[in-house]
């Protein structure tokens, strides 16, 4: 018996099973082409992925309908932020460097927050990966989405599996040129309108919708629609799983980081093995001799959207979105056996069940852990840094040339070019001194004072401005070569205040 | 060796490439022919880079490229455009007065920053990147102004210089008192000395500067007054302040009375535009020691 069962692992499939290359160019299989006629490129095998229904399927049609309404309709949300700001609530505004997300300003030296939100998408996507492994892949990447949109578009026009099949190998009738035609304009239109959303994140929408369509928009907008109209219709219509199985670098880096806990898509050979019939499975069964689940229906494969045959094991080529498992349900619902032929499972799992043992899963283990502590503290880390930061601040820069300036009367001068940054949106005053002196006196270059003496930097709303200063040191005793000072600017309205150190230098 | 035998790999059941290297064998797991096909197609596309851009050398030229477009055009193109877009703060920059620029806000920044592009290209040879002067070229950042620190006499200064040969420049020059054989050592020593008293720097044991101050009196209070507080007419230094413009020391204060000063500030009028000279005056004067 257990000689008949496959042994299967992800490093070293068993003797006799198809291995990657034939899973998927199936049409290799058993052929050795003349020693002399070595194919070096593989022609590229037509998928025909069969409509499924079930659990997954039910999932991925809730992600796709979620994802794409909110890229679609994003733009169109409207946020008021008061007159001296745009009212879209998500914008990326190249032309004034600013980036709106809902309540959320980002300026472009707080870049760090997408170096944050970059190391958040990494850590979520192992910690998916730990779990359940290519959850990503099978139901939230955008070319997963997009090319599951289009294959629902395919199949609406040219028919399921069987049908788009026949029709493609039979003479072409006017009937295959206008289903095909209609296809192919039905994803241009689903592409042009995805590279028309794209753009409306980068201007306000309603007023570019308008433009765009009186042909009043910005050249760079047209083009833009276009470069996404053409990636979109060729990435989701033509190159399809093509680009999982040779252009994502995901696959390899994930096959790197996955462990033998992680639950993926698999077939559980220890109860499938040895295929056979219905009939015969039923015949062996009286006969008291082992019989396995799989009736070797092929629906697993004539489901997958990438091609691949998942009772060969875990594989490059298997983006684990679970179609199988509702096709395999299905199959083993009609003939009465239970469900989870194929199931997320993992293979240490099999080899307890064959060995007579209790299978188990561990969720929690090392990697998880550290994974979600990964993200717990650059999550909250962000969240504390964005709820804290200052509407305002103040950069210092000390002269380079001279370091410092004696004045006729002996006291030390030095330069210094400030830039306060006013966040808020409305108009702001400040005032600016200097502590960690003993007698200093602080000029703002060419600022005239109020009537009460003092000198106010006035900000515009949302901008930044430069000034120059100087600080003269009147102390008798001469200041050591570097001294640590404080530059503090202060709002004269509401008293927020930001500070930055610089140096005092003196021979 | 392909000739010799294709084999299917036992273990992976992957056909080989027939390739053997002492002992390796390597499996044949083709690309894909949308990918030769890619590749032909950029080969194909590069090909638009000798029709559209300047490509193949010619005996005295080069092919021109169907659109005409240069890299040397290009940036003339990008020149005229930056001119175009300063050029009505150029002009306003041309006709405002400097006092006028100090008082506009938005003209003070766009003049200063202009000011400190040309500084950068003219003036930092002499003065140091930052004004911040050196031995014999004084330090524009402090209170201390040879020939006047307001707005009006930075510009006057800036376009005729010292010295310079202009009509409207500013003349005067420390004589060589020792080398004409006004002076003798000895009162050299004791003038030096009391210049340095001046300022309440130390002065060698045995000075004599009962000497030194009658020399002081009868040769250079003439152009650095009496008490030594200098004249902004004829550039002659206080020198009873901190600031040295050649230094403090005995021997080069000797070797100033001795063979004389008298540093050229050029003259920029006609080298620079306009509104570069009214920039950089303000820019000079903001450095922080301008004169109200």
């Amino acid at each position: 018996m257990t000689a008949q069962v496959r042994t299967m692992s992800l490093d070293r499939p068993a003797p006799g099973a198809p291995a990657l290359a034939h899973l998927v160019a199936e049409a290799e299989v058993g052929e050795v082409p003349p020693d002399d006629d070595i194919p070096l490129y593989a022609p590229r095998r037509e998928i025909y992925p069969q409509s499924v229904h079930g659990r997954f399927r039910n999932i991925k049609w809730a992600v796709l309908i979620v994802t794409l309404a909110i890229y679609y309709l994003l733009p169109f949300v409207r946020w008021d932020r008061g007159p001296s700001a745009p009212s879209q609530a998500v914008l990326i505004d190249f032309p004034n460097r600013r980036f709106y997300f809902f309540f959320i300003e980002i300026w472009p030296q707080e870049i760090y927050y997408l170096t944050g939100l970059l190391i958040l998408a990494a850590i979520v996507l192992f910690l998916m990966n730990a779990v359940a492994g290519r959850v990503w892949c099978g139901y939230l990447c955008p070319q997963t989405v997009w090319t599951d949109l289009f294959f629902a578009i395919e199949r609406l026009v040219e028919g399921d599996r069987r049908e788009h099949m026949q029709r493609d190998v039979r003479k072409w009738t006017v009937e295959t040129y206008v289903r095909k035609g209609l296809k192919h304009f039905l994803w241009l239109m689903v592409a042009w309108w995805t590279g028309g959303a794209w753009v409306l994140y980068f201007a306000d929408a309603p007023t570019l919708v308008k433009e765009l369509a009186t042909g009043q928009a910005p050249f760079v907008a047209y083009a833009w629609i276009g470069i996404l109209t053409v990636t979109t219709y060729s990435l989701a219509g033509h190159m399809r799983e093509q680009v999982c199985l040779y252009m994502c670098p995901w696959p390899r880096i994930q096959a790197a980081l996955t462990d033998e806990f992680a639950l993926n898509v698999t077939y559980r050979y220890d109860r499938g093995e040895p295929r056979c019939s219905v009939k015969k499975a039923e015949q062996l069964r009286t006969q008291g001799q082992p019989a396995g689940d799989c009736v070797d229906c092929l629906q697993c494969v004539h489901v997958c959207p990438t091609g691949v045959d998942i009772r060969g094991g875990a594989n490059l080529g298997c983006i684990q979105c679970g179609l199988c498992i509702d096709a395999c349900d299905n199959v083993m619902s009609k003939l009465g056996r239970a469900t989870g032929l194929i199931a997320y499972d993992t293979d240490l799992n099999i080899k307890q069940r064959l060995e007579g043992k209790q299978a188990f899963y561990k969720l929690v283990r090392v990697r998880t852990v550290l994974y979600a502590a990964v993200i717990a503290v650059v999550g909250g880390v962000m969240i504390y840094t964005l709820a804290t930061r200052d509407s305002e601040g103040i950069n210092v820069l000390h002269d380079r040339n001279p370091m410092y300036v004696r004045l006729s009367d002996g006291a030390l001068r030095n330069g210094y070019t400030i830039r306060i940054v006013n966040k808020q949106l409305k108009y702001r005053e400040f005032i600016i001194s200097v502590e960690g002196l003993p007698s200093t006196l602080v000029d703002f270059v060419g600022l005239p004072p109020r009537a009460d003496g003092r000198q106010l930097v006035s900000v515009g709303p949302d901008q930044t401005k430069e000034v120059r200063v100087v600080v003269t040191d009147y102390s008798a005793t001469p200041p050591a070569p570097s001294t640590s000072i404080l530059f503090k600017l202060i709002d004269i309205d509401s008293g927020e205040t930001a500070e930055m150190r610089d140096h005092f230098f003196g021979p | 060796m392909a000739e010799e035998h294709r084999e299917i790999d036992a273990l992976s059941g992957t056909a080989t490439t027939g390739h053997e290297w002492d002992g390796l064998r390597e499996l044949n797991t083709p690309l894909p022919r949308w990918w030769l096909w890619l590749f032909y197609i950029t080969i194909v596309w590069s090909i638009g880079y000798w029709i559209v851009y300047p490509a193949w050398p010619l005996l005295t030229n080069s092919t021109q490229g169907v659109f005409g477009w240069h890299t040397r055009s290009a940036v003339i193109d990008d020149l005229d455009e930056l001119k175009r877009q300063r050029g009505p703060m150029m002009d306003k920059l041309a006709t405002a007065s400097v006092a006028e620029i100090v008082n506009d806000p938005q003209l003070l920044d766009f003049a200063r920053a202009q000011g400190r592009v040309a500084f950068a290209d003219n003036c930092a040879p002499c003065h140091g990147a930052g004004g911040g002067g050196t031995k014999g070229y004084p330090n524009l950042n402090d209170d201390d102004w040879l020939w006047g620190g307001k707005l009006a006499a930075i510009e006057q200064t800036i376009r005729h210089g010292a010295r310079s040969g202009d009509k409207e420049n500013h003349e005067g020059s420390m004589p060589a008192f020792g080398r004409d054989n006004i002076l003798k050592a000895n009162e050299i020593s004791a003038a030096a000395d009391f210049v340095r008293s001046l300022s309440g720097l130390s002065t060698e044991s045995g000075a004599d500067l009962a000497l030194g101050k009658k020399v002081f009196a009868n040769n250079c209070a003439v152009c650095h007054g009496a008490e030594g507080k200098g004249n902004r007419e004829v550039g002659a230094p206080n020198l009873t302040d901190k600031i040295w413009l050649y230094g403090s020391d005995k021997v080069t204060i000797m070797q100033g009375i001795q063979n004389g000063r008298g540093g050229v500030m050029p003259a920029w009028n006609g080298r620079l535009s306009e509104p570069i000279i009214k920039a950089l005056t303000v820019y000079v004067y903001s450095f922080g020691g301008g004169e109200k």
